[in-house]
């Protein structure tokens, strides 16, 4: 790969605002995005006034301008939304803000995401309407119109195809749970999950019980990107974007269910991209960050990014091999998007930059490889692989 | 079943139809299943759109098909995200959707309830047929394609 962006940007700093249940946040969705922001230019060791872009995704309504201004920032020089739904553009958003650094566009780049449902609504709610025009006309009149309903059935098939048993999304939700009880910022810290406890659950859209399903929360996070040069004379120990890719394969968009193949979590045609700018392998992985809308996008995306193949899931996932520090591959060790907070995904990242920092709450020992797999299932979807100095 | 003869209990947001999809509503009233096809390269198309993916030909037309499918994959829905579907799912439990392959149209998906017990084992792979469940009551009216074991 010629010009590529390996090791030439840096997250300098990370923030965010305290995790709360879905509506209750204190403040307003715009509030949390500029303490997030600060937050992270004060980790980043930056005035929030050096800020000079912004990138974020799934229609994040905290307009580049807006913020700009309240920040007093001197200029604005980058101002991009990842299009997409879902968490599928946080690590997109990543690597938008590298390619601008690389390229010259801006020095000081934020990543961010804020979300206050009770002052904009819910995610996980059916449409509350009369008509319904379109693709959902084909969908919703069916009882299809929640996330957990709308990608069940990718689940479904792939564990058909691969005689994948319920226990294997449970070793994902119980390694997240068991993560979020060592991270005092995640929303089930004090509240571990057992087996039982699973099994126990009410069934959301089988094969989703309510453990396999993420949380809803209201907060914002935030990510400093500059280029590797400026990052070795900041105060963090700088955390390398090795590789950055998003997209989808051929007609992942193709409506009403008929994106012909079907039983993916649409990474198929990413991974070998994001490997080979990352200049890494499945087995140089030391932590992985993979994002849990619903566990079986967990199952999918770990089978597409090479970690596992299809028919051995049943093998692979199990607890103990997801657990930090131990395990063959430590999975969410914040808790993730099921027990430490529903940011649409980007604490996820906040995470992998903590891991390669040593600053985790579930470090995994020396780690110097750290990846992201952002929103499985939908379309464009994103994963990026960061690094330690060691790795360049 | 509930007593209006609806797989799914009445209050969720009913199909309007666009220019797009006009024909496919239009025949679901007249219990005739009609898709997209290309008239240039023969391709099945499925959900609607303006020009054909495989040769950019603007010149399709729905085209008859028989309800005869197999399932792809299928789902059972257990916690109600719409009011509508409250009491229902106190009642029955759970409702069933399912994916729907059409061999006999380019193997394009089509997604319904599965009739019956909601609580029936539902094979991938199974042959399915078509149900035409039609919304008199409704203003306007409109039909829907349900799909039941053969």
């Amino acid at each position: 790969m010629s010009n590529t962006m390996r090791g030439q940007v840096a997250i300098a700093g990370v923030g965010e605002t305290a995790y709360y249940k879905r509506g209750e946040a204190p403040e307003s969705e715009f509030k949390l995005a500029l303490d997030a922001i600060i937050a992270a230019c004060t980790d980043a060791g930056i005035a929030p006034q050096d800020v000079d872009g912004f990138a974020s995704y799934s229609n994040d309504r905290s307009d580049p301008s807006h913020l700009s201004a309240a920040l007093g920032c001197k200029e604005l020089r980058f101002a991009n939304m990842q299009w997409g739904g879902g968490g599928g553009g946080a690590s997109a958003a990543v690597a938008n803000a590298a390619a601008a650094i690389h390229a010259g566009i801006a020095d000081t780049v934020v990543v961010f995401r804020a979300l206050a449902q009770g002052q904009f609504g819910r995610f996980g709610q059916g449409l509350r309407r009369n008509t319904i025009a379109g693709d959902f006309a084909h969908t919703i009149p069916y009882g299809v119109m929640s996330p957990a309903q709308m990608f069940a059935m990718k689940v479904v098939r792939f564990m058909h195809d691969h005689g994948v048993a319920q226990a294997a999304l449970r070793a994902i939700s119980l390694a997240c749970y068991h993560h979020a009880q060592a991270n005092p910022r995640a929303i089930m810290y004090g509240r571990p999950l057992d087996e039982q406890s699973y099994d126990d659950s009410r069934w959301i859209v089988k094969p989703f019980h309510l453990y396999d399903c993420c949380l809803e929360n209201d907060g914002a996070a935030a990510m400093i990107l500059v280029s590797a040069q400026r990052a070795k004379d900041m105060p963090n120990k700088p955390c390398y974007v090795l590789g950055a890719v998003a997209g989808s394969q051929y007609r992942a968009g193709a409506s009403v269910h008929n994106t012909p193949d079907y039983a993916s979590s649409s990474f198929k045609t990413l991974a070998p991209r994001l490997y080979d700018m990352a200049r890494v392998q499945p087995k140089d992985i030391d932590v992985l960050q993979s994002y849990e809308n619903f566990t079986g996008g967990v199952l999918m995306s770990i089978v597409e990014h090479g970690f596992c193949e299809p028919d051995a899931c049943n093998e692979f996932f199990v607890k103990e091999n997801f657990i930090s520090p131990t395990g063959g591959l430590p999975l969410n060790t914040s808790g993730g998007n099921l027990a430490e907070c529903y940011m649409h995904g980007l604490g996820l990242n906040l995470e992998a930059v903590r891991q390669i920092r040593g600053e985790s709450t579930s470090q995994v020992k020396g780690a110097d490889v750290s990846m992201v797999i952002s929103g499985p299932m939908v379309t464009p979807v994103s994963s990026c692989i960061f690094g330690s100095e060691a790795t360049l | 079943m509930n007593n209006n003869n609806y797989y799914l209990n009445p209050g969720l947001p009913q199909p309007v139809a666009t220019p797009l999809d006009e024909p496919y509503w239009a025949g679901l009233r007249n219990d005739q299943l009609l898709v997209q096809r290309c008239n240039q390269c023969n391709t099945w198309q499925w959900g609607p759109e303006c020009i054909c993916h495989q040769c950019h030909s603007s010149d399709l037309t729905f085209t008859a098909t028989p309800t005869q499918g197999i399932v792809y994959s299928y789902e059972r829905v257990w916690h109600p995200v719409q009011p509508a579907l409250l009491e229902q799912l106190k009642n029955e439990g759970a409702y069933l959707v399912v994916l729907v392959e059409l061999p006999q149209a380019g193997n394009i998906r089509m997604l319904g309830n599965l009739l019956g017990d909601p609580h029936q084992q539902v094979d991938i792979g199974a042959r399915v047929e078509g149900v035409y469940e039609h919304h008199e009551d409704a203003e306007p009216v409109y039909s829907l394609l349900q799909w039941q074991l053969k």
